[in-house]
């Protein structure tokens, strides 16, 4: 019963009430207009031949009197068909004509009328049902002349039996189509519920059911299985990425305790109790920054930073930010160039932008160093930072002399905490790069690894934008590099 | 230095106050925004120290209500929130400085140590000496002992905001923000070699070093002699 209400409650069984209720009103319609024009059409012409016989067996009276008349009607009576003749003298005894009597009712009416009348058929007598106009003669003779219209009787009842029979073959087909495809809708519909509440249940791999017809709800089944796909994937990244925040946070957190711990443990000196500490809140800062790395990271993926954007020349916040590593990289044995062409503008957050420009060069440094060595031949290895314009994008490219980045893993070193075998001994977060990524997207960018041949080529792309209009450009110039002073 | 801490959670405020006082300040201390507003109305503080988040009364409110009365107290910010926007916030809000949660003491020390110097005389000067050491920041020339030093203009800018604190300490991240306009972690120590950059010029030939590295802190630009 349940099942059955369900079905009935199904909006497709509903349109398909819908539709035979409407299609039976316009069928009942259209036949009853037809039955009702042909009807109106016939009985016209009907009263216009009687008219028209009655008018002329009055002529034949009045210029042949009463005989003439009889005669006439004698003589049409024996014409086989559904003409109806009857003459009767004042007191209504039948004078002429086909029919063998009349009711009282009929003799003593006159103009045209309905009636009934008996008939010798096989097996017996039949009631017919007839049409007749009746006049009166001077004399007080009657003329009836009339016409069978049984037929027309007939007509009727079986327009309305056929139209009762239509709409009864119309309902069931309608209800029981209605009820095949509500059926079919409601198993498909069922289906995809029931996978709907297994996938809630936790179990993130299943999915809906796709029969390849192609149709609306193949298609939406085909689309939320995408989008299960995708959550499926954004599921996995979340629990690699907590996988890794408890991987990366606890050790230090291990390491941190231990020390105390250990410190605690052993009657050391004032001066060892002093280096544990000191080692202690140097971990911790090491966790903050991590930390930090990740809020930022968050924050940027969520959208909510980046209110602070300005249109800004890419190639002097890349030769400002390269200015500030330059040193270091000297130090490291690195070569560090920094090459930028014409202005290229673009609208974007200069702190955001200037850190993961810091993160790549940083990078660069740290890992573009071919094993350490003074280089090939003697040459100092070169890190080069270059910013221009490729049609619509402002590109920032940092590229190193370094092992690079294997091309199947260039994928996975975008994402959080990831850090390749090699790099492990030098310190960092893994997450660096995460950060690069999440300010591109932040501001319509994207971030690409290529291969340098030999190295790593990190390509930062961010739209392009005209430059700002020259009062503002001063305004930058004079503003943005100038430190406030303090 | 008379120092208001306006900060509800107890233990950072006891802690603050106690470290205050070793370094020879002394510290009061609100647990509300209100109560923080009240005194800092009554009284003449040389810096504020405002936590952004406060019970009754938010801490930037605090800030530009004090603003608005006219009261130009150097305000340091600390707050857990730590992004670009917020401190921007902070700033436009009538703020001096923005810490970020959590933070070194010593970090905080050379901040307001920084701040409540900002109202000394000194600052609008147009030359500044340290021992023999002379920077013109008209003319943009350096000399020690009467001999000029070529400067580079980041080292230049560098040198220029040490000797404005000089005998105060100056944090990494100070140098960052005030003479690169950097308000991010660079990873790596970036600072400390642009730092021993400029050292070699003004110290290597000379034999009384005038920049010294504070351990755990940052650096100081003294003439030891003093």
């Amino acid at each position: 019963m349940t099942a059955l209400t369900k079905l009935f409650r199904t909006t497709t069984f509903r349109l398909s009430l819908t539709y035979l209720a409407l299609f039976g009103a316009a069928a009942v319609v259209a036949i009853f207009y037809i039955y009702w024009n042909t009807t109106v059409l016939l009985t016209r012409q009907l009263h216009e031949t009687i008219d028209a016989e009655l008018t002329g067996l009055a002529e034949q009276y009045t210029g042949g009197g009463l005989n003439r008349l009889v005669r006439t009607v004698a003589d049409r009576s024996r014409t086989p068909g559904n003409s109806l003749y009857f003459v009767a003298d004042a007191d209504g005894r039948r004078i002429a004509g086909n029919l063998t009597s009349i009711s009282e009712e009929l003799a003593k009416s006159l103009g045209p009328v309905e009636f009934e009348y008996h008939r010798p058929a096989e097996g017996g007598i039949e009631t017919r049902l007839a049409f007749a106009n009746v006049f009166r003669l001077p004399g007080g003779y009657r003329l009836i002349v009339g016409r069978d219209i049984e037929d027309r009787r007939e007509l009727g009842r079986v327009i309305r039996s056929a139209m009762l029979w239509g709409l009864g073959v119309m309902a069931l087909f309608g209800i029981g189509g209605g009820y095949l495809v509500s059926r079919n809708l409601l198993a498909r519909i069922d289906a995809v519920a029931e996978t709907a509440r297994t996938i809630m249940e936790g179990d993130l791999t299943g999915r809906l059911p796709v029969n390849g017809s192609g149709d609306e709800l193949d298609r939406l089944s085909q689309n939320l299985n995408l989008m299960l796909a995708r959550i499926e994937q954004l599921m996995a990244g979340l629990r690699e990425v907590s996988d890794n925040i408890a991987h990366d946070l606890k050790t230090p957190l291990n390491r941190l305790r231990n020390r105390v711990e250990a410190a605690l443990r052993e009657p050391y000196g004032e001066t060892a109790y002093r280096e544990a500490l000191a080692h202690t809140i140097e971990e911790a800062d090491g966790l903050i920054k991590t930390f930090n790395a990740l809020l930022s990271i968050a924050r940027l993926e969520a959208g909510a930073a980046g209110d602070n954007k300005e249109s800004l020349d890419v190639g002097a916040l890349v030769r400002d930010v390269a200015e500030l590593y330059e040193p270091v990289a000297e130090e490291r044995g690195i070569m560090l160039k920094a090459e930028a062409g014409d202005p290229v503008f673009t609208r974007a957050d200069r702190q955001l932008l200037g850190q993961a420009i810091a993160n790549l060069i940083d990078n660069a440094i740290k890992y573009g160093a071919p094993d350490r060595a003074q280089g090939v031949n003697g040459e100092m290895p070169e890190v080069s930072v270059t910013a221009g314009a490729i049609g619509p994008m402002a590109e920032i490219v940092v590229t190193d002399r370094g092992p690079g980045v294997p091309t199947c893993e260039r994928e996975r070193v975008l994402g959080r905490f990831v850090r390749l075998e090699a790099s492990r001994s030098e310190p960092g977060s893994g997450l660096g790069l995460s950060l690069v990524a999440a300010v591109a997207r932040l501001h319509g960018g994207g971030l690409r690894l290529d291969d340098n041949h030999p190295g790593l080529k990190v390509v930062l792309s961010l739209p392009a934008e005209a430059p700002p209009l020259d009062n503002e450009t001063a305004k930058h110039a004079a503003v943005a590099p100038e430190p406030k002073p303090a | 230095m008379r120092v208001l801490v306006i900060e509800d959670d107890q233990e950072t405020a006891s802690f603050l106050r106690r470290a205050l006082k070793e370094q020879g300040h002394v510290a009061e201390y609100a647990a509300d925004g209100q109560t923080g507003l009240d005194l800092a109305r009554t009284n003449a503080y040389d810096i504020l120290i405002v936590d952004r988040m406060l019970p009754k009364l938010d801490g930037l409110a605090v800030i530009g209500t004090l603003r608005a009365e006219e009261i130009r107290t150097p305000v340091l910010i600390l707050s857990a929130l730590g992004e670009v926007d917020d401190r921007v916030k902070g700033l436009r809000a009538g703020g001096d400085d923005y810490l970020t949660k959590p933070y070194a003491f010593s970090e905080l020390l050379a901040r307001i140590e920084a701040l409540a110097r900002r109202t000394s005389p000194e600052e609008g000067s147009t030359r500044f000496v340290v021992g023999d050491l002379v920077l013109d920041r008209l003319s943009h020339k350096v000399t020690r002992a009467g001999e000029a030093i070529l400067l580079q203009p980041r080292e230049f800018r560098l040198l220029e905001y040490l000797m404005k604190h000089a005998g105060q300490v100056v944090t990494r991240t100070m140098l960052l923000e005030n003479v690169w306009d950097y308000h991010f972690d660079p990873q790596t120590n970036v600072i400390d070699v642009h730092v021993s950059r400029l050292r070699s010029k003004i110290d290597k030939n000379f034999a009384t070093p005038l920049l010294h590295t504070v351990r755990g802190a940052g650096y100081s630009i003294r003439d030891s002699a003093h």
